[in-house]
Parts: structure tokens; sequence; C-alpha cells
């Protein structure tokens, strides 16, 4: 109970800080972030967008590792694990989706402009899409089990194409790009203590929150077939 | 080399019935006709050209590679052949297979696109081969392994470009970009990185398949 009062307290300072706290050209107070060449007011999204980008890939390494673990061991229980941590990704992968779309609409000038960063980000949508679809294909529990484990292993493989070597040998607009000379590598070098200090409470608040929510999202799955076993036995 | 055999038993019920090559020649000739009423009397970059050439080789894949396994399940041979074969066997015989298909579709593809597009004009011509070669077999091998899947799913056809879509998009958009460099006539040492990516994505997708084959094989 403690530690969910703690998360409550944790996400709403989080919350309020990233939106009110201004932003100077010369930050003197502590609760004062500095001013970034090329991002400007833009700059407070960190708080949130990369959260939810950030969430979108683990989600998708869990539920790779479920999968990998379920292929070993054949136990269905880590295939609820898998698909709940999937369910929670695709959540996570549209509000990352969005809310870069809308500050790139501010920052950049237009909704979607094929940036690599945004590139990646419709990859995981089609991958999560393809994978929900194949789900939905499937009738028997064992072979939806199994195909999808081995399809979202096959599929996370192309994710380090595109996560990682994409965004850094084509050039682009996103913060941290290749060719990106104003905003640079943003988390090491401009921004100070204060904005590092929340720009990290607020993953590591958003990341207690993903596993919270996963938690509950597995277990309900597992009570669900389990009942429903029970209702077809008799 | 009882793969082979297993390719030699695919290559003569093919060509007993010439089903895959008939419909992907027509689908070939469909497609670019498509794209040529599509564009008219319009001028376009050799740029674009090159990516419709690499659009036409995606949906021409997706047409006529799932056959490898699908046909196995629709005459109910899937079974016997999980007795005879071990699955690394199977997976194998198919490759070489749909690697020979791939390579036939694209030849065709290839020439005719060069003939009825005039500003499809290649200059670097040893990086266009490496480009050609390294993607189609990043294609066969990621779509034969897709085409497993599909087969045990019950044989959906129309899952199969859904499916096989996000894991080849690395391979199409570094085989693009590849391609408007031959285009442009950039020299190899420039492309090299490139080349890596298609390389790599190669050869980790081979090692995958024969890794989870066994998996999607075994019932």
């Amino acid at each position: 109970m403690i530690w969910k009062i703690f998360l409550f307290l944790l996400l709403c300072f989080v919350s309020i800080a990233g939106i009110a706290f201004p932003i100077v050209q010369s930050p003197t107070k502590w609760y004062e972030f500095p001013f970034i060449l090329g991002l400007e007011q833009n700059a407070k999204i960190i708080f949130f967008h990369v959260p939810t980008s950030w969430l979108t890939v683990i989600a998708f390494l869990m539920s790779t590792i479920f999968s990998i673990q379920y292929l070993r061991k054949k136990n269905l229980d880590d295939d609820a694990k898998s698909y709940a941590a999937a369910q929670l990704g695709i959540i996570f992968c549209i509000l990352a989706t969005v809310t870069g779309s809308v500050w790139s609409k501010f920052a950049w000038g237009s909704f979607w402009s094929w940036d690599p960063r945004q590139t990646s980000i419709f990859a995981l949508l089609l991958i999560y899409g393809a994978w929900f679809a194949l789900r939905s294909a499937i009738e028997s529990e064992d072979k939806r089990a199994t195909l999808s484990a081995v399809y979202s292993i096959i599929a996370f493989l192309t994710v380090p194409f595109f996560i990682f070597i994409m965004p850094r040998i084509m050039t682009g607009l996103h913060p941290g790009s290749a060719d990106d000379t104003n905003a640079g590598p943003i988390v090491d070098f401009k921004m100070n203590f204060s904005m590092q200090l929340i720009f990290f409470l607020s993953m590591i608040g958003f990341t207690i929150l993903y596993f919270w929510m996963w938690n509950l999202g597995y277990k309900s799955i597992i009570l669900k077939e389990k009942i429903n076993r029970q209702l077809t036995r008799g | 080399m009882k793969s082979y055999a297993l390719f030699q038993k695919d290559f003569h019920s093919e060509l007993r019935t010439r089903y895959a090559i008939n419909s992907l020649a027509m689908f070939i000739i469909v497609a670019i006709s498509v794209i040529l009423f599509s564009i008219g009397n319009e001028n376009i970059s050799p740029g674009l050209t090159g990516g419709l050439f690499w659009v036409i080789i995606f949906f021409s894949a997706m047409s006529g590679l799932s056959r490898a396994f699908v046909s196995e399940e629709e005459r109910g041979t899937s079974l016997t052949l999980q007795l005879i074969a071990s699955p690394a066997t199977v997976f194998t015989g198919k490759l070489l297979f749909n690697l020979i298909l791939v390579f036939l579709m694209n030849i065709v593809i290839t020439l005719l696109y060069s003939m009825l597009f005039a500003e499809f004009i290649i200059q670097n011509y040893l990086l266009f081969f490496l480009t050609f070669v390294f993607g189609n077999i990043g294609i066969a091998i990621s779509s034969t392994l897709i085409a497993a899947i599909i087969a045990k799913a019950g044989s959906k056809g129309t899952l199969y470009p859904v499916l096989s879509f996000p894991i080849l998009l690395p391979l199409i958009l570094t085989s693009v970009k590849l391609t408007s460099f031959a285009i442009d006539g950039v020299p190899i040492s420039e492309a090299f990185f490139e080349l890596a990516i298609v390389l790599c994505y190669d050869i980790i997708m081979i090692s995958a398949s024969y890794m989870l084959f066994d998996f999607i094989w075994k019932d």
C-alpha cells in the first residue's frame, strides 16, 4: 500500500514540476530549467514523451523475454505475461506516437514528416498490430502461444535496426539524430541538475506504474483463463 | 542431402502445375502495368523509380512465397514430412526453393522494369548487384519463416503481408536507399555502412530462422 501512495505522490510531483517549472535563459534557482537552443519551451515534452517511448520498448522486450520463457517451459502463464506486456506496450506506443506527433506540429511545423524516429515508432506500431492480428487468427491456445511467441522473437530482432541504427545513420529532425548540432545529446550536456532529476524521476515513476499495471494485467488474464477452463469442464 | 531431395520434390511438383510461377508472372505484369497506367505521361524522378522497384518486389514476393508451406498443409502432407525429415532439413529445402523463386522473379522484374521505365538507369552496377543479391536473400529467408507461421495458423492468406511487412521493413528501407545510391552513382566505399546493415539482417534472420523453426514445425 505504502508504495502506491509513494508512486501517486511521485507522479503528481513529476507532472506538476514538468509542466509548471519555468524555462529561463540562465537558471539560478533550483526549480528553473535551462534554455536549450532549438527546443525552447517545447523541451518540456521530454518528461512525458520519453518515458512512454522507453516503456514501449521495455514492454516489447518483456513480451519477448516471456515468449522465450514460454518456448522453453511451455507454461501458458508465461504466454499470459507476454500478452499483458504487449497490451500495455501498444497503449504506450500509441501515446508516444500521438504526443510526439502533436509536439512535432509545434516544433517542426507538421504532424508527420517521416523522421527516422517517426518511422521507427510507426514500425513498432505495425509490429504490435501484426502480433495482435496473428493472435486473433488462431483458435487453439497452445498453437496461438507458440506461434505468437516465435513471431514476437523474430519481430524483436528487427527492433535494434529501427531504434538504434536507423535514427543514427539517417539525417533527421528529432533531438539526438546523427546531424543534430543544436539540441545535441540532451540528457548529458544540455540539461541542468533539476531538469535531469525530474527527467529521471519521471522515468522511474512511469516504469513503476508500468510494472504495477502489468502485474494486474497478467494476473487477470490468468484468472480469466482459469475460470474459463472451470466453466467448460463442468 | 535430404533437403536437396525435398527441394527437388517441390521443384517437380511446381513444374507439374506451374501454379506459383504462372501466378507470379501474371502478378508482376499486373503490378508493373498498374504503375505504368498511374504514371501516364508524367516524368518521374530516378529516385522514385528505385522506390517503386522495391514496392513491386515486395508485393510479388508476398503473392507467391507463402506457397512453400501452405501447399503442404493443403495437401495434408506436412505430417509425413515431419516423420521423414528433421525440421532443419525441411527448412533448408523450402528455403532453397524460395531462394530460386525469388531470384527468378526479381531477375524478371529487373529486366521488365529497366525496359519499361526510361528513368531507371543504374550508374553503379556493382552496388546494384550486391543490393539485389543481399536483398533477395533476406526476402527469401524472412518470407519462408513467416510462410511457415501462416501455414500453421490455418493458411490465413491475408495475414501474410501484414506479418511480413514489419519484419522486412529494415531490409526494404535500406535496399531502397542503396538502390537510389546505385542510381546516383555513389561509389561502394560510401555505401559500405548500408551494405553492412543488409548483410547483418540476412545473417541475423537466417540464424533466428533455424533456431525458431523447430517450434513452429513440431505440433
